[in-house]
Order: C-alpha cells, then sequence, then structure tokens
C-alpha cells in the first residue's frame, strides 16, 4: 500500500511541477508535455528510477484509453458548431490524416531501412 | 430516467464496461473497425441519445477519473526510457518523419483551405488538428480560431488515426514498428499513441516520443505560417 502512495505520490510531484510550468511559462506547451520531458530527464539522470514508479505508472497507462472517452463523447456538444461546414471539415480531416500518416510513416521507414542496414540491425 | 442521473458512479461503469465490451469485440473479430475506443465512444452517445440521459452529468461523473489524464500522460516518459537504446539508433529516422508529417500536415490544410475557400476562422481551427488537444486548442485561439471546431477535429483526427492504422499500415506497406510509432504519433497525437501501445511497446515509446515533438514544433512553426 506504502508503495503505491510514494509512486502516485512522484507522478503527481511531476504531473504539479508540470501544471506549475504551463502557469509561469507564456507557451501553448500543456502540463503534460513539461511533465513527460522532465519525468524522461529525470529518468535518464537516474533522479528518479523506474522501479520506483512502475507499478502506478503501468496502471495508469493501462487506463490511459479509457480516459480519453469523455472528452471524445462531448463530441455531441460540437455537433451544432460543426453542422454548417460538416462536409469540407470531414474532407479535411479524413485526407489530412491518412496524408500525414502516410507522409511521417513512409519517409521514416525509408531511413530506418537504412540505419538498420548500417551494420548492427536491432 | 431521473433515478439514473443519482448514480454518481454510473457514466465511470458504463464507460469501462463498453470499453471492455469493445476490447472484447476487437478480439473476437479481429477487424482495425472493431477499435475499443471508438466503440466505447459510439454506444455512449448512442446510449445517451437513446435514453436522453444528459451528457453534462455524464461529463460531470467522468471528472472523478478525468483529472488523471495529465499524470497518465506523463507516464509515457517510462516506456520512452526504457527504449531509449533503440530510439538513439533510429533518431534520425524519427525526426525526418515527424517533420516531413508536421510539414505536410500545416501546408496541406493551408493549401485546401485556400481551394476550398472556407475562410480564415476555419482555416485556424483546423490546422493544429494533429497535436494534442491542449496545444492545438491554444494555437487555435491565438490566430482567430474557433477552439470548439479545433477540439472536434483533434478528438475525430486521434480516433481517425486508430481505427485507420492497420489498413494504411498495410495501404502504404508501412512495416516498421518505428516508421508506425512516428506515423500513429505525427498523424495522431495521444489517442495514436494508445494505439501505438497496442502494436508494441517500442512503437508506443516512439509514438508518444512523435506526439512530444511534433507538438513542439507545430507551436514553433504556427507564427511563422500565420504570417503567411
Amino acid at each position: 500500500m506504502a508503495l503505491y502512495l510514494k509512486q502516485s505520490a512522484i507522478i503527481f510531484g511531476f504531473s504539479l511541477l508540470g501544471e506549475a510550468l504551463n502557469r509561469l511559462i507564456p507557451l501553448p506547451i500543456p502540463a503534460a508535455v513539461y511533465g513527460l520531458v522532465l519525468l524522461f530527464v529525470a529518468l535518464c539522470l537516474k533522479l528518479v528510477k523506474v522501479e520506483q514508479i512502475d507499478k502506478v505508472s503501468s496502471f495508469l497507462l493501462t487506463i490511459l484509453p479509457i480516459l480519453f472517452v469523455s472528452p471524445a463523447v462531448n463530441l455531441l456538444e460540437s455537433w451544432e458548431i460543426l453542422a454548417p461546414q460538416v462536409l469540407s471539415i470531414s474532407l479535411l480531416v479524413v485526407s489530412s490524416t491518412i496524408l500525414v500518416f502516410a507522409i511521417a510513416g513512409m519517409i521514416s521507414q525509408l531511413f530506418c531501412r537504412k540505419e538498420d542496414g548500417n551494420g548492427n540491425p536491432s | 430516467m431521473e433515478i439514473l442521473r443519482e448514480f454518481t458512479l454510473l457514466p465511470l461503469i458504463a464507460t469501462i464496461a463498453t470499453y471492455q465490451f469493445g476490447l472484447f469485440l476487437q478480439k473476437k473479430t479481429k477487424s482495425p473497425l472493431c477499435n475499443p475506443l471508438l466503440i466505447s465512444i459510439a454506444l455512449l452517445i448512442g446510449l445517451m441519445l437513446l435514453t436522453g440521459y444528459p451528457n453534462a452529468d455524464y461529463q460531470a461523473g467522468m471528472k472523478t477519473i478525468s483529472w488523471l489524464i495529465t499524470p497518465a500522460t506523463i507516464c509515457l516518459a517510462v516506456p520512452l526510457y526504457q527504449q531509449v537504446q533503440i530510439l538513439k539508433k533510429h533518431w534520425k529516422a524519427m525526426l525526418a518523419g515527424i517533420v516531413a508529417g508536421t510539414f505536410a500536415s500545416l501546408s496541406f490544410i493551408l493549401v485546401m483551405c485556400q481551394l476550398l475557400g472556407v475562410g480564415d476562422v476555419l482555416t485556424f481551427s483546423l490546422l493544429p488538428k494533429s497535436i494534442t488537444t491542449a496545444m492545438g486548442t491554444a494555437l487555435s485561439e491565438q490566430t482567430g480560431g474557433d477552439p470548439a471546431i479545433t477540439t472536434a477535429a483533434i478528438a475525430i483526427t486521434g480516433i481517425l488515426g486508430c481505427v485507420l492504422c492497420t489498413p494504411l499500415c498495410k495501404l502504404f506497406r508501412i512495416t516498421h514498428p518505428v516508421a508506425q510509432g512516428v506515423a500513429l504519433g505525427t498523424a495522431a497525437h495521444v489517442l495514436g499513441t494508445t494505439k501505438a501501445r497496442e502494436l508494441s511497446d517500442l512503437t508506443g515509446a516512439v509514438s508518444s516520443l512523435s506526439l512530444t515533438v511534433a507538438g513542439i514544433l507545430t507551436a514553433i512553426l504556427y507564427p511563422i505560417i500565420t504570417i503567411l
């Protein structure tokens, strides 16, 4: 029990740090991005060890998809705003998502193949 | 109906139940269209329209856990750290994919909006649609877009990325786990990352890195684009 509390405290601590930076720095960067970067740096510098947060972080990562259900259900509210331009919006959203997916994926695969080819494949 | 609104945990239980049902369908049918997130959202919207259960009550009920979004997203740093050796090896591939994808996203929407003549408000609302909500709405608002349209476009983009991932990877022959992660993270932000985590630990790690870099890159490019 104490273990879970300690692990939660560390993770919520980074969350709080992220919130603070988000308030202090006038950039459109959300608390979660600051927190993610800070926790990653802390792990790399061994200020925090994976064993100190592993249990709670794997639980939170498991429930992460469920946390996005309610913001998406909120789409119900935007119907009136979207309705007048629904055709152009759907066209743009669908086509650009496919385009970005294809370009990002294919370009990085091109480089991956080269990097795998150079001696030490993973 | 009225009695249903008395149960404060009902929205949470309904969300978990529909998501579990989605997972079950995904396992049974193995169809990419059976994405648990999509099924849960569709079922909940359907149920609410059917029973007249107010969305406001549902949202209020979900507040009990939705504050976990920030700490849970931060935890993506853990798999990122665990995969850091492979990421180091492929940093060029990731950077190239993310930069190309972000440029493609911004320029495609700019050009298409001009061609369709949809006006500045819609253009600036849709421009940040591939990045995470908190960032996208902020950028949209700053430039005179409508944050409500941006929020909706970002959510739809994320769901699309999850649902279309398997067919698109097949169609464009994107088979390398690193490339799949870059595609999901760059095109479909954190929702795409939840899909990437289903595929493998490495894909998930690459995707979370991609969503972070693509988001920051968009924020940097945004002021330049809005001048044009």
